[in-house]
């Protein structure tokens, strides 16, 4: 009777902001009893930096490299949201040259990989698989090296512009993208032989932070959390941008949404992006080179009215909401529906009962970036 | 051993002789030992840094000395240098106790470890050896336990549990594991089960199950991976040392890798012949190293060394290739498959030996 009334069994660590798993500056209060979870609060804004509010102060052209700041781990769907937001809401969508989209495409699922990579590495190495870690960074330095080459930059892009792209891509840097494209089927399957059918791993995976397909629903989840959970919903096959109409690739669903079939659902979409890759290298060489930006005022002030556009990025559904008053060349007001923010708040739900090995499991499978939470 | 330095033993002549044997000679060759094994143990920090670095497609320390061969002296003189920092409200006398704890047997253990061929190679031959090694071994975790408590962390707590609780699990099949070995043996001193071996085989044959379970339970007695619940640092930081800087973290890890070492050893000795390489009495028997002198005794050792070896490279792939376990799983590991195991294990041992010897009479 005492014991229950004081609580004595209980005890609560604050897990993070400073931990090494919480991938960033996540804070979650953890309540346990000895190792079971009974509750976990997560905290946010440890990363705010007013990025929405600081898009009411900028010009258009000038939100761009902010959008990288968010999601610093897939900074070229960052881009892509916010140009293709200003687009619509300047009625530029259909006069976005055709070689501009596929290369836009091509850089989006480069960077699918690249953030997928990240994924698998932090993930493995909470699980305390220690050697994807290294195999991962290698094929991703490959990623990298291709965004130097055609934009000079390593992780904040600010690779896309609005109407259009700035930079071309040429014969050479094809080539080294067909021999990425070339050693990274072989990658995939030495991640796979380490992890896929180990035991240890199954264990830790399988069953662990279950989401029921209607839960997923309810929360708003998007990405491989919800696709894990078997439904199939893509922003590329349900809202198709870009040139992802004519583009043929699957949606790799899972069956019962644990740890385990989020993991091979994002291995699959990894190859998926493989084979997009592919066929946008045969498509862009139809076009004609050089013809990457549609006719754009060099003064971006878009008429009176509002814009919601979203991509599908690694994480999920990253969504730009952009109101523009007409008068002025800044938005009015731009929200971001970041997909990490949504999934986050699953939290809570997937980790009561589990004990703290499987809060590490569970933060590593919905794939937060904090840049992205707190915005 | 007095006879063949008969120079040395001279200067112990007004000592009498049973005090020379039993405490002098151990004396001077656990001083000998304990720096060469301070050496090795510290060494190990750098081959296992440098093997994983080799199996995860990057360099490792390659900077101090040709090769990075020096960093396992430049590893201690930094931790000597830093700042030893109490954290507020800890338990000041235990956390100060609590890192010599671990190291004070995993150290003295070595006392009890024929490295060779007798009488050379063995410091002391204990009659009950390997009861007194699990002994030893086992009070390991006080230090553990209280450095979690004394720590005033809640990771460190959370820690010391674990390793409580992983230990006592594991102390478990570790005995029972080997109780085949002593039936076959019919002996608790090292020395006799190494010479048993060879006069036969290596006990990994026979014992394959029990082998098995030893391999699996020194792992986690020991706290390595896929194993290393106690300082999982993706879950509790570093777990217990949480808090511990600069030497006394340098004694909760050298006693890691000393008891690492003692375990290697271990499983080398029970299992795989000890410093022999014979079938049957045929081959390179102690008896024969004997016989060779000094070459033949080195000859023994360089072979258990390499054995050992083999021994500490699997801790370290072990480490670069699993996730790793959950608490509870390997609590269920533990009480569900390997006790049972090790127990069945001993019976049909007893069986076979009874059949045997009832079929050989």
């Amino acid at each position: 009777m005492t014991q229950t009334m004081l609580n004595l069994h209980e005890m609560e660590i604050s897990f993070g902001p400073q931990h090494p798993s919480t991938h960033g500056v996540l804070r979650v209060m953890v309540k346990i009893d000895g190792e079971r979870i009974v509750d976990a609060k997560p905290i946010i804004g440890y990363l705010h930096r007013g990025t929405e509010k600081l898009f009411e102060a900028m010009n258009y052209p000038q939100c761009v490299p902010h959008t990288d700041r968010m999601d610093y781990v897939a900074s070229a769907t960052n881009n892509q949201g916010f140009v293709g937001a200003v687009e619509k809401l300047l009625g530029l969508t259909e006069q976005i040259p055709r070689r501009a989209k596929i290369i836009r495409v091509m850089l989006a699922e480069l960077q699918r990989i690249s953030s997928h990579l990240l994924w698998l590495a932090t993930h493995a190495i909470d699980l305390g698989a220690m050697t994807p870690f290294f195999y991962t960074f290698r094929e991703r330095e490959l990623i990298l090296d291709l965004f130097e080459d055609y934009c000079g930059a390593r992780l904040t892009l600010n690779c896309m512009r609005i109407g259009g792209q700035a930079d071309d891509i040429d014969a050479a840097w094809i080539q080294k993208l067909n021999d990425f494209l070339g050693i990274f089927d072989a990658a995939l399957d030495e991640y796979e032989s380490l992890l896929t059918m180990n035991r240890i791993w199954r264990k830790r995976t399988i069953g662990i932070g279950v989401i029921a397909p209607d839960d997923a629903i309810d929360w708003g989840l998007t990405g491989p959390p919800l696709r894990g959970s078997g439904i199939e919903w893509d922003i590329r096959r349900a809202f198709p941008y870009e040139v992802y109409s004519e583009l043929k690739f699957e949606i790799p669903v899972g069956r019962n949404g644990d740890t385990y079939d989020r993991y091979l659902c994002r291995m699959e979409e990894m190859r998926q992006s493989k084979k997009i890759l592919e066929q946008c290298i045969s498509m862009i060489a139809e076009t004609k080179e050089g013809d990457l930006k549609a006719k754009v005022s060099r003064v971006i002030r878009p008429p009176e009215g509002e814009a919601y556009f979203s991509v599908e990025c690694p994480k999920g559904e990253l969504g730009y909401y952009i109101i523009s008053d007409g008068k002025n060349q800044n938005a009015y007001r731009c929200h971001v529906r970041p997909p990490s923010f949504v999934n986050l708040s699953a939290l809570p739900d997937l980790v009561k009962g589990h004990l703290v090995a499987d809060m590490v499991a569970v933060i590593g499978t919905i794939d937060i970036v904090l840049g992205e939470v707190d915005r | 051993m007095s006879a063949t330095l008969p120079v040395v033993a001279s200067l112990f002549g007004s000592i009498p002789e049973p005090m020379v044997q039993w405490v002098v000679w151990p004396t001077i060759k656990f001083v000998i030992a304990f720096a060469i094994i301070m050496g090795i143990v510290a060494f190990t920090t750098l081959v296992e840094r440098r093997v994983l670095g080799f199996m995860q497609a990057r360099l490792g320390p390659n900077r101090v000395g040709p090769q990075g061969i020096l960093q396992f002296v430049a590893d201690p003189i930094k931790l000597l240098l830093k700042e030893d920092i109490v954290p507020a409200g800890a338990q000041k006398a235990a956390y100060f106790i609590a890192p010599m704890l671990p190291i004070i047997p995993a150290f003295l253990v070595f006392c009890l470890i024929p490295f060779g061929p007798p009488p050379t190679f063995a410091i002391t031959d204990v009659n009950v050896g390997l009861l007194l090694i699990l002994a030893l071994t086992s009070t390991g975790v006080y230090g553990i336990i209280l450095g979690g408590w004394a720590s005033n962390n809640k990771f460190s707590l959370l820690g010391g549990l674990r390793s409580a609780a992983q230990m006592v699990s594991y102390e478990v099949p570790f005995g029972l594991s080997i109780v085949g070995v002593l039936m076959l043996s019919g002996s608790l001193s090292l020395v006799e089960i190494v010479h048993r071996q060879e006069l036969g085989v290596w006990n990994v044959l026979p014992q394959l199950v029990g082998c098995f379970i030893f391999l699996v339970a020194m792992t986690a007695e020991v706290n390595r991976a896929p194993f290393d619940l106690p300082e999982a640092e993706s879950e509790l930081v570093a777990g217990f040392h949480t808090e511990y800087s600069g030497m006394k973290f340098a004694f909760f890890f050298l006693a890691e890798y000393a008891s690492m070492l003692v375990n290697a050893c271990l499983i080398v000795i029970l299992f795989f012949g000890g410093w022999t390489l014979a079938i049957a009495g045929k081959g390179l028997t102690t008896e024969t190293m004997q016989t060779m002198g000094w070459l033949g005794l080195s000859l023994g050792f360089l072979i258990f060394a390499a054995k050992v070896a083999f021994f500490m490279i699997l801790y370290i792939w072990f480490r670069g290739t699993f996730p790793r376990y959950r608490f509870d799983q390997l609590m269920e590991l533990g009480w569900k498959w390997m006790i049972p195991l090790a127990l069945v294990n001993i019976v049909v041992t007893g069986i076979v030996i009874l059949l045997v010897r009832n079929g050989g009479a």
